[in-house]
């Protein structure tokens, strides 16, 4: 059962709840997703990915396939053309994984080797299983822990900040009275959207069409233009609905395979990923490990904070999982020192997944915080408070808005904290310890250059173009929202056009800066377009056109700390006999800005809560040493929370004005998921008092934990 | 994917003849394993032969108070059936834990024996495995083990079986009744799956060729006090980690008849014969349970990262045990 509540506002088409505009579409089936778009002529592509961790490809022996029915072609290093993989594109440098085909080397497992084109899907399939493919392995090296020597500081970059660093770190640490010193990892999870990649590629009149499922079309159109080596105008990339992405959906080996066998062929190409390439074809959240070093005063008040997280990256492209980074938000102290550390290994390169950094950071760190709780034997919510920042910690910047602490209050009332016993293990109903925790959130308010223009047409409704990606957040019936709200007319006079890249360039759905970022376009335009309409006057037959550009508003903002916020809590129970461990309700309280529409926001809170539960009780992918791929890489092996596991959530916000800001808005897709899974960590620990730093807390860590801590506390005279 | 030939069978005689002798054919019950099977290519069968259709879709009771049910009953009925929930709660249970509702609505009774270990080795096509490809070695043995198994396996192969069903009829001495082109047979379930040895390809001791037909319960009045619990790493949807079917008549605190089974511990369900005779005669405490457990567990071989279960499978022994001790006691 999933209930919320709260009240939504009284006025204007934002913060009063609508459903989905294309809602019906989807519930009915008529909306088409990428995969299942119809086309005269279409062919099928399947990609063939390479069973050796690391090596040389020695031969593709394409001839017996070619045989077969209906294959229509064969691509591999051998015979692909050229992609050019030399360019700085949004994100910087193209992940080397779409040069296809472009040279012999294996840098990992899954790395695909070649494409088999066929009339059908399953002729494609059977194909592309049947293609033999020889390599000179070489020893790989997939282990992944925090003591590897090869581990580096990476330099800095636009998105990540490697280190950051003030104060006497260990000066502080030995004058404090008290300290938290410990370790903490998370294993590697994977994104895998319920609709998986998938692209069509052809050629159209002289123009490159695409249809894809994806995070942003003009990032993609734009990517792919450099790719192939086109002029931008060329490439037209829609993504009408998108089956969720979450990260994964930017350029991915799959629109490079269609766009190549398009162009060879000069026939519609489709290639689908399965469930188990998409593994290792898109990105994932790199395992991490984290020492976390808290120094403080008797009364909590920090003096030493270090916060120091390894990750992982592969060989042939640096992605930081920038868990360290939570502490540059969260909190100060008299010294403070984060640091990021990756090692390179022969695995797939990891990639942007729900609150990259924030999700696994905030495990380590809002679990160390609870620790120091109950060292300095107080509240873990009044150890937040006395540690709460003026300004920026690193930054010495002012926050554009704060409401962390009314998060904390108003979840506390709601859950009932008050009467919460601090000490731990106390609390049983029959084979079952109950406990309770909470950890704090935060993810930034980012926001990036858009253009949208808004049409008054002369039948007295408004079109909005917006290249919006809508990934199932809604972000398609929040333009309808705010253009209503900006053009003060009802929404259902409002009809928005979204995810084509042929309507100029905008932000995509990535780090929760969507619906900040669009948002301010289509009001721009919007105000341009009430301008321009003359009480009274006409409208001709073409509409009157009026265009936003932010990139200059946008590079006026002054600086802040901007961030939302949010408190989470969790009840536990803990099975004695069994070690499994069951959520019994989650609460998510949040400082996110303006909430455009309170339905689809509780939506992406609770579906970011849920995450939080799978990362902490399910979530692991196996890597297997000795082949260096995954063991069980499919929805069936790699567990994530079923609906028997999720029995109460709610989700619900405080007010978060943000003075001086010209949209408001925060964003809120990642926020949900931060915080979550030290909550319910914290939960255990209150139910059982054991500290389970290691993720996800698997039954058979519970009963090995407990063991343990039987044996300390008896001298370890008893064996398990 | 490979083209295969699709039959559908009316009759038990016509679908063994479809059948034939062709090694690559298969029976199609439910499909929820099969179907998945042949999309990661472990299975690449020529034909199927789909027995839903066969007239095995009955309940039935035996004289003097067995049961009796056909291989096509689905999972969701034999669980839903009154007399089944009534002689036989754990066999009820047991359905219940596995897969989820939809999987149960397809599953059927022949199907859910003939289900294939989840072991990651076995269903990656690009991975060693002794089972899939008989020979081509263990890569579990020092790979991922963490739910494989610590009764009976051997260096050839440590995979568990998946079933939950067929633990509970493990601790009743289900029979499992066939047909063949040379007519039918039967089997008890203490021999229908042999020992793993060096041979886990030979998963059954079922004759080529053979249709599972029905699954009787011989009537054993201790049934009706049963229980099965399931131990999964989420609450719906996972194979177990451990299971038990459990069934307990205590008179005068005097145990006077036990049975059980334990799940995701080896590579069948696993009858604990050791453990029944010690608390046979004696006392139904928690002390005589854990001693029992201790003596059927003296034999478990634990890898690196599957040791818990041996504490696990002990706590779940005398767990269950109590529970049924004391409901009886009511």
């Amino acid at each position: 059962m999933t209930t919320t509540t709260g009240v939504a506002a009284a006025t204007g088409a934002v913060g009063s709840a609508h459903t989905r505009v294309e809602g019906r579409d989807k519930v009915t089936g008529a909306a088409r997703y990428s995969g299942e778009v119809p086309f005269a002529g279409l062919t099928h592509g399947w990609l063939v990915l390479s069973t050796v961790a690391r090596g040389r490809i020695l031969s593709v022996e394409a001839g017996p396939v070619l045989a077969m029915p209906g294959v229509l072609t064969v691509l591999h290093h051998g015979n692909a053309p050229h992609v050019e993989t030399d360019y700085l594109g949004m994100l910087g440098r193209p992940n080397p994984i779409v040069g296809l085909f472009q040279h012999d080397r294996v840098p990992f497992a899954g790395w695909p080797v070649a494409l088999v084109v066929a009339e059908t899907s399953e002729q494609a399939r059977e194909a592309a299983e049947a293609l033999v493919v020889q390599y000179d392995g070489e020893p790989h090296d997939v282990a992944f822990h925090s003591g590897r020597s090869d581990a580096y500081t990476p330099q800095d970059t636009p998105m990540v900040r490697a280190e950051t660093e003030k104060g006497n770190l260990e000066a502080q640490l030995g004058s404090s009275a008290v300290v938290v010193d410990a370790e903490y990892t998370t294993p590697e999870e994977h994104h895998n959207p319920l609709e998986p990649h998938a692209a069509t590629a052809r050629w159209d009149g002289g123009r490159l069409d695409v249809i894809d499922s994806n995070q942003g079309s003009s990032w993609v159109a734009s990517e792919l233009a450099q790719l192939f080596s086109l002029a931008p105008a060329s490439v037209r990339v829609r993504s009408e609905h998108v089956g969720g992405a979450f990260g994964s959906k930017g350029l991915s080996p799959h629109q490079v395979a269609a766009v190549m066998a398009t162009t060879v062929l000069r026939r519609p190409v489709r290639v689908v990923l399965t469930r188990r390439q998409m593994f290792s074809l898109i990105g994932y959240r790199s395992p991490t490990a984290q020492r976390i070093r808290l120094g403080a005063d008797a009364d909590g008040r920090l003096r030493a904070f270090d916060h120091q997280a390894h990750s992982l990256t592969s060989s042939v492209h640096e992605f930081v999982e920038s868990s360290a980074v939570l502490g540059r938000v969260m909190y100060d102290a008299d010294a403070h020192h984060t640091l990021h550390r990756i090692v390179r290994l022969d695995v797939p390169t990891p990639t942007w997944m729900r609150a990259p950094g924030e999700a696994p950071g905030s495990f380590a760190l809002e679990s160390a915080l609870d620790e120091l709780a109950e060292k300095c034997g107080i509240d873990p919510i009044a150890l937040r408070v006395r540690n709460e920042p003026e300004t920026g910690p690193v930054s010495g910047l002012p926050f554009s808005s704060r409401n962390l602490l009314a998060c904390f209050e108003e979840g506390a009332r709601r859950f009932g904290w008050a009467d919460r016993d601090p000490r731990p293990g106390l609390r049983r109903e029959g084979r079952w310890l109950l406990g309770t925790g909470t950890a704090a959130a935060t993810y930034p308010s980012g926001v990036g250059p858009s253009t949208a223009a808004v049409t008054a047409e002369a039948d007295g409704t408004f079109t909005v173009r917006i290249n919006a990606a809508d990934i199932g957040t809604g972000a398609r019936t929040a333009m309808v929202l705010v253009a209503a709200d900006a053009l003060e007319v009802g929404p259902d006079r409002v009809r928005v056009r979204i995810a084509d890249s042929d309507l100029g360039p905008a932000m995509i759905a990535g780090g929760s800066t969507g619906t900040r970022s669009w948002a301010w376009a289509v009001t721009l335009a919007a105000k341009e377009l009430r301008e321009r309409l003359s009480p009274g006057g006409g409208i001709p037959p073409e509409g009157i056109t009026a265009r936003s550009n932010t990139a200059g508003a946008i590079g006026a903002l002054t600086e802040q700390e901007r961030h939302s916020f949010g408190a989470q809590f969790a009840e536990v129970a803990v099975d004695v006999d069994t070690g499994e461990v069951r959520v019994r309700r989650l609460l998510g309280i949040y400082a996110a800005g303006t909430i455009v529409n309170p339905l689809t926001a509780r939506s992406q809170f609770i579906g970011g809560m849920t995450w939080g539960l799978s990362m902490a009780l399910h979530e692991e992918a196996i890597r297997d040493l000795a082949s260096g791929g995954h063991v069980g890489a499919d929805l069936a092996g790699y567990h994530f929370a079923s609906n028997a596991d999720v029995p109460l959530i709610e989700a619900d916000w405080v007010e978060d004005p943000v003075p001086g800001d010209p949209v408001g808005i925060k964003g809120i897709g990642e926020i949900g998921i931060v915080g979550v899974a030290a909550a319910i960590a914290n939960a255990v620990w209150h139910a059982t008092g054991v500290r389970h730093r290691e993720l996800p807390i698997r039954p058979d860590r519970v009963l090995r934990a407990a063991d343990e801590a039987r044996r300390r506390a008896t001298g370890g005279a008893r064996s398990a | 994917m490979r083209e295969f030939g699709y039959e559908r069978a009316f009759d038990v005689s016509g679908a063994v003849a479809l059948l034939g002798s062709d090694p690559e054919a298969r029976f199609l019950g439910g499909g929820t394993n099969l179907v998945d099977l042949m999309k990661a290519g472990v299975e690449r069968p020529a034909l199927l032969v789909d027995v839903r259709d066969l007239p095995l879709g009955g309940v039935e009771f035996t004289d003097g108070g067995g049961l009796r049910f056909g291989a096509t009953v689905t999972n969701s009925d034999l669980a839903a059936h009154p007399e089944v929930r009534r002689r036989c709660p754990a066999l009820a249970q047991s359905l219940l834990a596995g897969a989820s509702g939809q999987l149960r609505n397809m599953a059927t009774v022949g199907g859910n024996l003939l289900q294939r270990t989840r072991c990651g080795y076995f269903t990656d096509i690009n991975k060693p495995c002794n089972k899939r490809s008989p020979g081509s070695g263990c890569p579990a043995v020092e790979g991922e083990h963490h739910n494989h198994a610590i009764l009976g396996a051997s260096a050839h192969c440590i995979a568990t079986h998946p079933s939950d069903m067929a633990v509970a009829l493990a601790a009743f001495d289900a029979v499992i009744s066939y047909e063949t082109a040379d007519g039918p047979g039967e089997l008890p379930i203490s021999e229908f799956y042999p020992p793993v040895g060096d041979t886990p390809h030979i998963e059954t001791a079922l004759p080529p060729g053979a249709l599972i037909t029905a699954v009787t319960l011989p009537p054993s009045p201790v049934t009706a006090h049963s229980r099965y619990r399931k131990v999964r790493e989420r609450a719906s949807y996972a194979f177990a980690i451990g299971s038990i079917a459990a069934a307990l008549d205590v008179r005068d605190g005097v145990v006077r008849e036990v049975r059980l089974a334990l799940g995701a511990v080896a590579s069948r369900p696993w009858r604990a014969r050791t453990a029944e005779r010690v608390l046979i005669g004696g006392p139904a405490s928690a002390e005589a349970f854990a001693a029992a457990a201790d003596a059927e567990l003296a034999a478990a071989e634990p890898l690196a990262e599957n040791g818990y279960k041996v504490t696990l499978m002990r706590n779940l022994v005398v767990a269950v045990l109590t529970e049924l001790t004391e409901e009886g006691s009511r």
